[in-house]
């Protein structure tokens, strides 16, 4: 080992969850800090993200709920004087902010040393130009563009490049004057409309098609360099590798292919100097042996969480401890414990990751998948068959597949054009195509999707088709039954295309399982063990395959483990705070002696850490593979109520099935799921609830507004485009709504409710024992009511509740959880207005929130709802949560600017992708630290307002006279504008897009960067908004300047940050606040 | 694309421990028996089936989809090298794998596996649990297998490629020059124990002049420079006159540069001992760590028989050392005019990590 000693290391996190940032950082972030803890370094981490694992008790020695930025970082360097700095470990803000602290001399100020890769390593990396340079040193291959200004330059470079060529006329927005061209000609004529857009033209090697290839390489400090995987993308060069289907290990590439970027690989991460981990993206030609590289990641990434999910290979563990000086022969391999961590992992299945969209939850977005990434998480599946891992990866995605077949039909108006411009569903279009009879070479033509990837969906089409010629289980031979579940065909595929649409699902699934486990038709459990046999290993990481013989494991049948069924794929309303959740009841397993179990798949984890648990099942949580799982190990119990609603969603089932479920019975979590059961006993109890009814015609839609007046909430059963729920204030937007967007019939009813307005919304979450409620949080919202619970800004415990409101809550909540019989986590949802409270949902199962309170209150609520459903007796905690000298608020992270197009206003369905929580000595504070984390920045000096109707610009007034005394220039739009001078308040008139020849146009300002923070709050919560505050926030979006929609966090963003200078925010970590 | 239409029949695999494996017959029908063995390389089939080495034995690839980019073109060079291929044709006696691609894709094929393998008489085996046959051959060491079609009523003892010198099956039968693209170049001795194509092409682009001579040729009545022993099959304490022909060049201190059969004759020809590994290493990645140093390189290796370090005289070191079970990757004489590794530097099929050792060589001349 070199002599590299280190005393104190900070780690720097990457902050909240968002599109192309995500759970994966909490995996490397955590492993890292595992293994500095290891070498018994001190370890500090500044993580704002409080949902995340990494900062959890005992994960770093001091844990800073604090900003990603040069200010608090150097503020906490101050502070900690740490000798050491991981910049590797938290996405692009970490490494950015490293970065910028390098560059600013802070590290050298302090004499913090950087692990790993050096900084000027990254930046050769991270700047395009130095980038190329670089590369062309050692005569690797980069995409480039060349600049010129006439016809003849583009034809002479066109040339030299090699046709096709795209031409990008350059300073023009939205791709005008660019596209392909095949020869000279073509180019010629593109060339002169270019030029007509710009004086200048990019000539660019199209490579449009190419193959996607990555490696993941490790080098450690004696320049000894491995690469642990590589993958190839199932879509070709055009679609971000975050967007598109991934296999590992690359499935098209010959030996030489393989090989050949292999050693690329490794030049290229020697020459530029990789101390860690690093990964290098190829496009390669699908006609030749020509490659250009693409980009080189100099730091831990998504693809590197999914390699190591793939191989086993613990990678960001490995990048730390070489940062430290080791070298790789020095460590271990992790599941073997025999051999060194210097070898390559030889895989004996393959992985497929297949991205999740959400895009329906946005307005106005483009479906279209392409350049940028959309997807907000993704799943792994592994098989030993590249059909069994897509199949079973199809369903993990948890959009209603149930495979490549036996879906509900999908309407694709232009199968052509769907194939040629991607979109969200492009793997069910696909699937579409084959059964209207496309070839698998008309797909390719339209697709450039490698034959042998089609080649391999239509083995499933064929297998499909044979299976629906039958008509009764009779019909089938074992023959094909085999070869159906060796292609990933779930017993509910195989029944569907059997019984198509004449038996119910829950009869034929049921039926096909017993028929194929009396013919011994069942999976078996395969270890993955980096070595694919060739050495014994006692590892734990597992899959269930239904290609092969035999099971690695043995299993003692000793009734002394629990299954913990995990959240799945990353979703809009299910993220990282669910694999807390988790993470913590495996844990508390342990701890109390029994062995822990988990299920789940997705590779962005800390619960599919292999070493967190004593079994990991890297599979699907359907009913029939949890069930699969259930006859194999014969556990104590299973518990469902800590992984979010997936969980949630298969108890009933499960119970009926005889499973043994831990904590609240199946039938009382069906008591509260079901709004009919749920609404009765509220009713029985004497607990109000907003009026409500399910509804079947229009009339009876009529006549129940009637009744209750406008604003409805409205939540229709079937979707048919945009939103699923909706506010609707007036009978045109609620019978516009009604007909766009929804289908009111006996089939699809919609649940219309009562909204109520100005009301507050405040969340309980607790833990009781058999219905006796044992800790408990109440939190409020600082958004009124109509924001999604997942969007508001959250503060615990609450500032500005009446005593008695509390009281009533407490009440009532005990009052359900006696009810219900209670046993482990849960939640509701009240409304309260004055003291009048009504209940808006209740879940039986740990929240969102659970992370937040039980960090803020250093209570952990999962720990002791796992001790209870495993039957322990607790004593309640002491600590009363209203005695705390401190605040914490929770503040949401958008991701809009990722999502062209999209309207970035909030609603009733949730549209943030994360959430950090901070903590702070009062409100201001607090709210201005997790601000601060999710992107905003304090206005230098100009605010653009557009407040909304009277009510609201009456609400923001005082904020507006604040900006005004803390010295802000005000910028209004018309109405606003009149507004803020008839009650004293100087402000400039800025006119809407609407109106063109006026002058200062809002938009204008906002593209010049002239506004430093848009307050733009919608008129109402209806999707007709108004095409000038849409154009406005999504400048703001556009151009990157801080937005605020809503009327009540505008107010308390602007109070926070003119009453609180930044420089004067405390800098405090964790347990200075709650020791 | 023409789907291929197989005929599905069934066969078995039946190790000679009694247990079997059921799947189902692709490549060419019939019955076939010899030395099962595991890979665990994620590429590189075309290579693999003709490299010499695997002769006598039946392969089962670890990694479950094989097959996917097709066969290429048997192309063959000025020289009489073939391009694509190892050697001249498939060595292994049987393919046994998990899944095989009826469909494959790839520019530079021209024909699939299944064709190949009926074109060139080997049988595979496809839709077995290669992973719990790995696990079998891993805990009891390599065996002897058959794999039996379906209605084949086969008999009788196994074949057993250990009991045969497979050398002079796979070695050339007389003696072949390769003339070098410069003029003066140096005279290099290929000793032929089953050389792959790769090593020939990897020293013809190094400027030498390569005479290559079947296993047991006398070559030291030639005049040349550098000595050459390049890989093979079968166990190494057959060749006695091989061995007997490397002492001769030692004492003529010629250098030499040997690999894996290589490796283990130039340790046999200094008097150490060569035994049997329970199952060989066969992947393309074995990690080896240059003596007395912190630098590793990821192998592709490819055989059943180890030198036993212990037996070295005190002339000789080990080079190199596997760094999964520390057996001897290498090995050197104190004067450095000879050494050879026990992995492939050559690679076709694996990493290129290794490429160096050529190099060194070429030095010595």
């Amino acid at each position: 080992m070199l002599d590299l000693k280190f005393k104190k290391v900070l780690l720097l996190g990457s902050g909240a969850l968002k599109i192309g940032e995500a759970g994966e950082f909490d995996y490397s972030g955590s492993q890292a800090l595992k293994a500095m803890r290891e070498e018994g370094i001190y370890t500090v981490l500044i993580n704002p993200n409080i949902a995340t694992v990494q900062t959890s008790e005992g994960v770093a020695d001091k844990i800073y709920f604090l900003p990603v930025t040069p200010h608090f970082v150097e503020e906490v360097i101050k502070k900690e004087r740490p000798d050491g700095i991981l910049l590797a470990f938290g996405g692009q803000t970490a490494l950015n902010c490293g970065v910028s602290l390098y560059r600013a001399g802070i590290l050298d100020k302090y004499n913090v040393r950087v692990l790993g890769t050096p900084v000027q390593a990254i930046i050769d990396t991270e700047d395009r130009e130095l980038f190329v340079k670089k590369l062309d040193e050692i005569n690797v291959k980069t995409i480039k563009s060349v600049a010129v200004e006439s016809l003849e330059d583009a034809l002479k470079a066109a040339n030299e490049l090699g046709y096709p060529v795209i031409l990008r006329a350059a300073y023009a927005l939205g791709g005008l004057g660019s596209g392909f061209c095949n020869d000279d000609q073509e180019l010629t004529a593109l060339a002169e409309k270019s030029f007509s857009y710009s004086p200048q033209v990019l000539v660019e090697k199209s490579l449009k098609g190419w193959k996607e290839i990555e490696y993941e390489v490790v080098r450690d400090a004696y320049d000894n360099c491995i690469t642990v995987c590589n993958m190839e993308n199932f879509d070709p060069l055009g679609i971000h590798t975050g967007e598109s289907i991934v296999v590992s290990p690359s499935q098209t590439l010959t030996n030489a292919e393989f090989h050949m970027l292999r050693e690329l690989a490794i030049r290229i991460v020697r020459h530029i100097g990789i101390v860690g981990e690093c990964n290098v993206q190829y496009a390669f030609d699908p006609e030749s042996d020509d490659y250009r590289v693409i980009e080189v990641n100099a730091r831990l990434s998504r693809s590197s969480a999914l390699a190591s999910k793939a191989t086993g290979y613990p990678l960001a563990f490995v990048a730390a401890k070489l940062g430290l000086g080791y070298g790789l022969f020095e460590l271990q391999n992790s599941v073997t414990k025999t051999t060194p961590a210097y070898f390559e992992p030889a895989l004996d299945y393959v992985v497929c990751k297949i991205p999740r969209w959400d895009l329906t939850k946005f307005q106005g977005v483009s479906r279209e998948i392409g350049s940028s990434m959309k997807s907000v998480g993704e799943v792994m599946a592994i098989g030993r068959t590249f059909e069994e891992a897509l199949q079973k990866g199809l369903r993990m995605i948890g959009q209603g597949a149930h495979g490549f077949t036996a879906n509900k039909e999908i309407v694709v108006p232009d199968i052509d054009k769907a194939l040629r411009e991607p979109t969200d569903k492009r793997i069910f279009v696909i699937s579409k195509a084959f059964q209207q009879g496309y070839t698998v070479e008309e797909i390719h033509e339209l697709t450039k999707i490698d034959r042998w990837f089609l080649e391999k969906l239509y083995n499933i089409i064929r297998t499909a088709k044979e299976l629906t010629a039958l008509s009764s289980l009779d019909e089938l031979n074992i023959e094909l039954l085999r070869r159906a579940k060796s292609q990933g065909f779930s017993d509910f595929q195989i029944g569907r295309h059997i019984y198509k649409d004449a038996i119910d699902p829950e009869e034929y699934v049921k039926q096909v399982r017993e028929f194929r486990k009396s013919l011994g038709v069942v999976p078996v459990v395969k270890q993955i063990d980096t070595l694919a046999a060739e050495f014994p290993a006692q590892t734990n990481y597992l899959y269930l395959t239904y290609n092969g013989s035999a099971s690695d494991v043995q299993y003692t049948g000793d009734r002394r483990s629990v299954i913990v069924l995990g959240s799945g794929a990353y979703r809009i309303g299910s993220s990282v705070e669910f694999d807390w959740c988790s993470v913590n009841a495996l844990q508390t397993i342990k701890e109390r002696g029994w062995r822990g179990v988990m299920i789940n798949y997705n590779p962005e984890t800390v619960s599919t850490d292999y070493d967190i648990c004593d079994r990991l099942y890297f599979d699907e949580l359907t009913y029939e593979r949890v069930m699969d799982i259930y006859d194999l190990e014969q556990p104590h119990g299973m518990i469902v109520s800590v992984g979010g609603q997936i969980p949630n969603n298969l108890a009933i089932r499960l119970d009926e099935a005889g499973v043994p479920l831990l904590g609240t019975a199946a039938r009382f979590i069906d008591n509260a799921e079901d709004r009919h059961k749920f609404s009765s006993m509220l009713d029985r109890l004497g607990i109000d609830q907003p009026r409500w009814k399910e509804l079947s015609s229009l009339e009876d839609v009529n006549e129940f507004v009637h009744q209750v007046g406008y604003p409805v909430l409205v939540r229709p059963s079937y979707v048919l485009s945009g939103a699923a729920m909706n506010v609707c204030s007036n009978d045109s937007e609620l019978h516009e709504f009604l007909n766009l967007a929804a289908n009111v019939s006996k089939k699809h009813p919609v649940v219309v409710s009562e909204f109520i307005q100005n009301a507050k919304e405040i969340e309980l979450d607790a833990v009781a024992d058999r219905g006796e409620v044992i800790a408990y949080a109440i939190s409020e919202h600082i958004e009124f009511a109509g924001v999604h619970s997942g969007d508001a800004t959250i503060q615990f415990p609450p500032q500005k509740l009446y005593v008695e409101t509390a009281r009533r809550i407490k009440k009532i909540a005990r009052k359900i959880a006696g009810e219900l019989q209670i046993s482990g986590p849960f939640n509701i949802q009240f409304l309260a207005k004055e003291n009048d409270i009504k209940v808006i949902e209740c879940n039986l199962r740990a929240s969102r929130s659970f992370p937040f309170v039980s960090k803020v209150l250093k209570i952990n609520f999962i720990s002791l709802a796992t001790r209870i459903m495993l039957g322990e007796r607790i004593n309640p905690p002491h600590k009363s949560a209203f005695d705390l000298d401190y605040v914490g608020v929770k503040a949401s992270q958008f991701s809009f600017s990722r999502l062209q197009k999209a309207d970035p206003v909030l609603g009733v369905d949730m549209a943030s992708t994360g959430e950090v929580g901070c903590i702070g000595d009062d409100s201001n504070e607090a709210i201005l630290k997790a601000m601060l984390s999710v992107g905003y920045s304090i206005p230098e000096k100009n605010i653009l307002i557009s407040s909304g109707d009277s009510r609201k610009k009456a609400e923001l007034l005082t904020a507006c006279k604040l900006l005004k005394d803390k010295g802000y220039q005000l910028f209004a739009t018309g109405g606003s504008h009149q507004y803020l001078i008839d009650n004293g308040i100087p402000a400039t008139r800025v006119y809407w897009p609407s109106e063109p020849e006026q002058y200062p146009q809002a938009l204008q300002m906002i593209h010049d960067k002239e506004i430093h923070l848009v307050i733009n709050i919608p008129k109402n919560l209806t999707q007709v908004e108004l095409e000038n505050g849409y154009k406005i926030r999504r400048a703001a979006v556009d151009f990157n300047i801080p937005l605020v929609t809503n009327t009540r966090l505008a107010t308390a963003f602007i109070t926070a940050f003119c009453n609180l200078p930044i420089d004067q925010m405390e800098i405090k970590s964790w347990d200075e606040y709650t020791s | 694309m023409v789907y291929l239409q197989l005929s599905m029949k069934r066969a078995t695999l039946i190790l000679e421990n009694g247990l079997s494996f059921e799947g189902y017959s692709f490549g060419y029908e019939a019955s076939t028996d010899g030395e099962v063995v595991f890979s665990t390389a994620m590429v590189g089939y075309p290579e693999s089936l003709t490299d010499p080495s695997f002769s006598g034995q039946l392969l089962c690839v670890t990694f479950p989809l094989v097959g996917n980019y097709g066969v290429p073109e048997d192309r063959i060079d000025p020289v009489g090298l073939h391009l694509n291929y190892e050697s001249e044709g498939i060595h292994v006696r049987g393919v046994i794998i998990s899944d095989y691609s009826f469909n494959y894709s790839h520019w530079s094929a021209v024909k699939s596996l299944d064709q190949w393998l009926k074109d060139e008489k080997v049988p595979g085996l496809f839709g077995i649990d290669t992973r719990e046959l790995t696990k079998i051959l891993r805990d009891s060491g390599s065996m002897l297998g058959r794999i039996v079609i379906e209605g084949d009523n086969v008999e009788g003892p196994m074949y057993n490629p250990n009991l045969d010198n497979q050398l002079a099956l796979v070695s050339c039968k007389e003696v072949i020059h390769y003339p070098s693209s410069k003029p003066n170049a140096k005279k290099v001795v290929l000793a032929d124990y089953g050389v792959k194509h790769n090593i020939i092409r990897h020293l013809l682009n190094r400027g030498v002049e390569i005479i290559r001579v079947p296993w047991d040729y006398d070559y030291n009545q030639l005049d040349y420079d550098g000595l050459f022993l390049s890989n093979g099959p079968g166990n190494p304490a057959y060749c006695d006159d091989a061995v007997h022909h490397i002492r001769r060049a030692i004492e003529m201190n010629k250098p030499i540069f040997g690999i894996c059969m290589g490796n283990q004759l130039l340790a046999r020809a200094a008097g150490a001992q060569t035994y049997k590994l329970k199952y060989g290493h066969r992947s393309h990645n074995q990690p080896v760590r240059l003596v007395g140093s912190n630098k590793c390189f990821i192998t592709s290796q490819n055989h059943g028989f180890a030198i036993d370090e212990s037996t070295l005289s005190k002339d000789w070191d080990p080079l190199f050392i596997n760094m999964n079970d520390g057996t001897n990757e290498g090995i050197r004489h104190k004067s450095g005019r000879f050494y050879s590794a026990q992995f492939h530097p050559e690679a076709a099929s694996g990493p290129t990590d290794t490429e160096f050792l050529f190099d060194d060589f070429l030095n010595l001349l």
